[in-house]
């Protein structure tokens, strides 16, 4: 049985469609509106609120918190002070992937780490030995993610800090539309945005602060498709689409290490021990890596030559897909090298994008292969190229 | 002082920039004179208000090609539309009919009318569409020469002719339909509901000094959904930042290609030697020289304004004097203190798209009526856009900047009075009726540009003001666009070329005439 978020009350009203979907056990919202095409927009031009709240989130505090959270996780949270904040994944000890998310530094000794996955158990298991305190506050912190270029001036209206102080992953503790909260400058759509973390008893009044300013700063509650369609722009992975959580698979086969993620840029493998950091040395020392993952443009004359050959026009998805599409190395599809994890029309860059999985020998930028395409029930090879991910990255993000 | 160039394009309106960028991006040293201090001709965003930016003339995105987006990689660029979600039509009785993007909601809203109409909706979107699918090919082909087709003719007419047998002879019998019928007339065949048929056969009148009863508006319709068939790709709606953005946009790529943008250097004269192009003068006496002379604006301007007759032979001077402008457009744009209200508005969200005022067919061929002989409407068809709804940049929160685009309002106002008096007239004509529909519009409005077809002249350069260099009627398309025998971008002058939307496809922010010139100033390649 699914479950309410916070917001509930909010969101069920504003759900035209009624189209929901579940994450991690909670009602969420698929869209609002009966196009996930303008919330998309509103997203790039304005800005859309989320709701996070299903995210799990810990807290750990104690003098060994930070100790514990470097063993746990690949980045190096040396240079963490408090009011920074880090993306990461953490690996089994294989090198694999069990889940990602945020390690916020609040204060000294306290630090908030949000996943996708439910972690308490490995949390607690990997806090042996540290003198470190660890509590589930799923249940108890709502969140909201704010994103899109106007969402800085709105959030502005409704907050005692000067947010234009609070630069890209840094977090501060805020009040917000009169209820303390955990402001971050981060978020899932490569854009300007921030993630605002607050007691599950202010979140009515929080989304109707942010809503009443809706008309003024352009803003739209944003369902998942849309988040998707920003969060594949953005070069960022999504669990059970770009990698399956090592702690739910079954056969190593389907396990995946942050090398092969294209994340070997967190991976601190010359500093402190980690989990996984002696299988990740190996990998990398004995070329092991069966995947890198990229980003890939698809030509959209050829899909529009294989329509053409039906005497169609050209047409093209107008949402994200998340799937594995065969990648092959030549285009009569003998040889596979890899697949298409999700992909997308992104209608802000006019391209055709998608991340993918292959091998590492075809990951260079520029490095051309075909990608398979039905039309009809007739497969086609789409000739792609690896191009630099993320595919969207504006200034604003950082500025 | 003088400059050589290989080529220099004369206006820099998107078409001008279109086929500087594809100059460029072929190796060529391609230098665009613009006369205005602004580039973008008619697509132009312009802050005449602090804080309010106007798209001054044009003001939707619609038909946009996917070739000159993918080819000059426009997305990089900075295009960003926004597509309009919804078309608004207030009634006079105090109802409304909204169209949605989802077609169930749409047809419950027909049905509030004729359940006839809300079951033959669906039929008629997917008849234009196919129609459209049947002479889209027609855009990206080079005009043919009927009089002596080349090789090159003769395959693309084999080519079209085959793709028209393919369509089946329903689409071919519709197709003939809209061709020669009106647009109330062609729409009438399926809707009986007055603001049904109002709201398409408004399109098929824009821009055109024409009545919705005027056979031969069917056509421009179909016009309009060819947007519609590139889905995905181009998108309908409002650029980011108003439409000079678009322009922008098509600079910039043309910047990158490694053409020169002069803004503020208007062009007096092309230097003609021998019978052919080989310069142009500015009219502070800049000289430049180009192997190739380009130029982006309107048929008049081009041959009977910046060139001598004496370098033109004397019936293609009268037949470019024969090519109809006939300016019938007009614009007013505000700056608004708040949301303006509208008749039977539920919910302001409806009025993120086009709000079209055009209760019945009578009313706009009323409309057509009263400026028929010179003047304007005395109650205008119009249709409003507000694209501060959903951009943020055009004006400051919780203000508004409301684009009207006024059917009709005529060229020849001076006959009836005074040009200034006649403009503020025909701008209280527009808020008036504008308020019969939105009662609270006159408190809201922080300042007005009025803008008449004669403005858009003096202002933008266009003709007797036409939005579309030259009208968009079927004596004046295709092969006949300019003039039959000089479709194919050339001029009877050597080295000079044309590529504005006097020439096949035409108007609208398409950048098709600015690719083809390009591609025949180029031999027929360009790279892709």
């Amino acid at each position: 049985m699914t479950r309410p978020t916070p917001f509930h009350s909010r969101t069920f009203p504003l759900n035209q469609g009624q189209r929901w979907e579940d994450w991690e056990g909670f009602l969420t919202a698929t869209m609002y509106g009966l196009d996930s095409l303008m919330e998309y927009n509103a997203l790039r031009l304005g800005c859309g609120l989320l709701d996070v709240s299903p995210l799990h989130k810990y807290e750990v505090r104690g003098p060994d918190a930070q100790a514990m959270l470097q063993r746990m996780v690949v980045r190096n949270l040396a240079p963490s002070k408090p009011g920074r904040g880090f993306y990461t994944v953490w690996c089994n000890d294989h090198g694999k992937v069990v889940d990602d998310g945020a390690v916020f530094h609040i204060a000294e000794d306290h630090f908030r780490l949000t996943s996708t996955l439910p972690s308490l158990e490995w949390l607690i298991d990997n806090s042996v030995g540290f003198d470190a305190c660890i509590e589930d506050v799923s249940e108890e912190i709502a969140g909201l993610s704010l994103q899109g270029p106007t969402s800085r001036d709105l959030l502005q209206k409704l907050t005692d800090i000067d947010l234009s102080a609070l630069k890209f992953w840094h977090s501060r503790q805020a009040d917000v539309c009169g209820s303390p909260a955990l402001i971050s400058r981060s978020g899932y759509t490569g854009d300007l945005g921030f993630e605002i973390f607050l007691e599950a008893a202010a979140a009515e009044r929080v989304w109707d602060g942010v809503m009443s300013l809706a008309s003024d700063y352009k803003l739209r509650p944003c369902g998942l498709l849309a988040l998707d369609m920003a969060r594949i722009e953005a070069g960022l992975l999504q669990i059970d689409v770009e990698f399956t959580s090592a702690k739910q698979t079954l056969f190593e086969v389907q396990t995946i290490s942050p090398l092969e993620l294209g994340l070997g840029w967190m991976c601190k493998l010359d500093g402190d021990f980690f989990i996984g950091r002696n299988a990740l040395l190996e990998e990398r020392a004995e070329g092991r890596s069966r995947w890198n993952t990229v980003g890939i443009e698809l030509d959209v004359t050829h899909i529009e030559r294989a329509f053409r050959e039906f005497g169609m026009p050209l047409h093209l998805p107008e949402q994200s897909w998340n799937e594995a599409i065969p990648i092959y190395a030549d285009v009569g599809q003998e040889k596979l090298i890899g697949r298409g994890t999700s992909g997308m029309w992104s209608p802000l860059l006019k391209k055709y994008i998608a991340i993918a999985r292959i091998e590492p020998q075809y990951a260079r930028i520029g490095s051309r292969f075909f990608i398979e395409e039905v039309v009809e029930a007739k497969t086609f090879s789409i000739p792609a190229t690896v191009v630099r991910m993320p595919f969207f990255d504006p200034p604003r993000k950082r500025g | 002082m003088t400059e050589t160039h290989d080529a220099i394009v004369i206006g820099g309106g998107h078409n001008g920039l279109t086929c500087a960028a594809y100059l460029a991006k072929a190796g060529k040293k391609v230098l665009v004179l613009e006369r205005r201090h602004v580039l973008g001709g008619a697509a132009v965003t312009e802050e005449l208000h602090p804080g309010f930016k106007y798209s001054v003339c044009s003001y939707v995105v619609s038909l946009l090609r996917p070739e000159v987006i993918r080819e000059l990689d426009l997305g990089k660029h900075g295009l960003q539309v926004c597509p309009q979600e919804f078309v608004y039509l207030p009634m006079d009785n105090g109802d409304r009919l909204i169209t949605h993007g989802d077609p169930h909601l749409t047809r419950q809203e027909f049905r509030r009318f004729s359940k006839q109409d809300a079951d033959r909706a669906e039929q008629f979107e997917d008849m234009m569409y196919r129609m459209a699918f049947a002479i889209k090919p027609i855009l990206g082909y080079t005009p043919p020469n009927f009089g002596s087709p080349s090789l090159g003719d003769l395959s693309m007419l084999r080519e079209f002719t085959g793709h028209l047998q393919g369509l089946g002879k329903d689409t071919f019998h519709q197709l003939t339909k809209i061709i020669t019928m009106s647009a109330d007339d062609f729409v009438g065949e399926f809707f009986e509901t007055p603001i049904i048929r109002a709201m398409h056969s408004l399109s098929g009148v824009i821009g055109t000094m024409l009545g919705p009863k005027s056979p031969g508006t069917a056509y421009v319709l179909l016009h309009h959904y060819m947007g519609d068939l590139d889905g995905a790709f181009s998108a309908w709606g409002a650029q980011k930042g108003g439409t000079g953005m678009v322009s922008q946009a098509i600079a910039s790529a043309a910047r990158e290609y490694g053409a020169e943008l002069r803004v503020s250097a208007p062009v007096a004269q092309v230097i003609v030697k021998n019978g052919s192009a080989v310069g142009v003068a500015l009219e502070n006496g800049d000289e430049f020289y180009a192997k190739t002379i380009v130029t982006g604006c309107d048929p008049h301007v081009s041959f009977r304004k910046i060139v001598d007759e004496k370098e033109l032979p004397g019936e293609f001077v009268r037949a470019i004097d024969k090519f109809k402008y006939r300016g019938s457009s007009g614009k007013v744009n505000l700056s608004l203190d708040g949301l303006p209200k509208f008749t039977g508005m539920e919910d302001p969200r409806f009025l993120a798209g086009a709000i079209d005022i055009c209760p019945s067919p009578e009313y706009v061929e009323r409309a057509y009526d009263d400026a028929k002989y010179g003047g304007f409407s005395k109650r205008p068809a119009m249709e409003i856009c507000i694209p501060s709804i959903t951009d943020p940049t055009m004006a400051p929160p919780g203000k508004h900047m409301m684009s009207i685009f006024v059917q009709y309002c005529s060229y020849d106002m001076d006959q009836h009075g005074d040009r200034d008096q006649q403009r503020e007239a025909m701008g209280e004509a527009v808020i008036d009726t504008v308020e019969e529909f939105c009662p609270n519009i006159k408190d809201l409005i922080l300042h007005k540009q009025v803008l008449t077809p004669w403005d858009i002249e003096q202002t933008i350069g266009l003709t007797e003001g036409n939005i579309f260099q030259g009208e968009l009627t079927l004596d004046q398309l295709f092969f006949a666009r300019p003039t039959p025998g000089y479709a194919k971008y050339k001029t009877p002058i050597r080295n000079y070329w044309q590529c504005g939307s006097g020439t096949h496809p035409g108007g609208g922010i398409m950048g098709m005439p600015g690719r083809l010139a390009a591609r025949a100033i180029l031999g027929g390649k360009i790279s892709t």
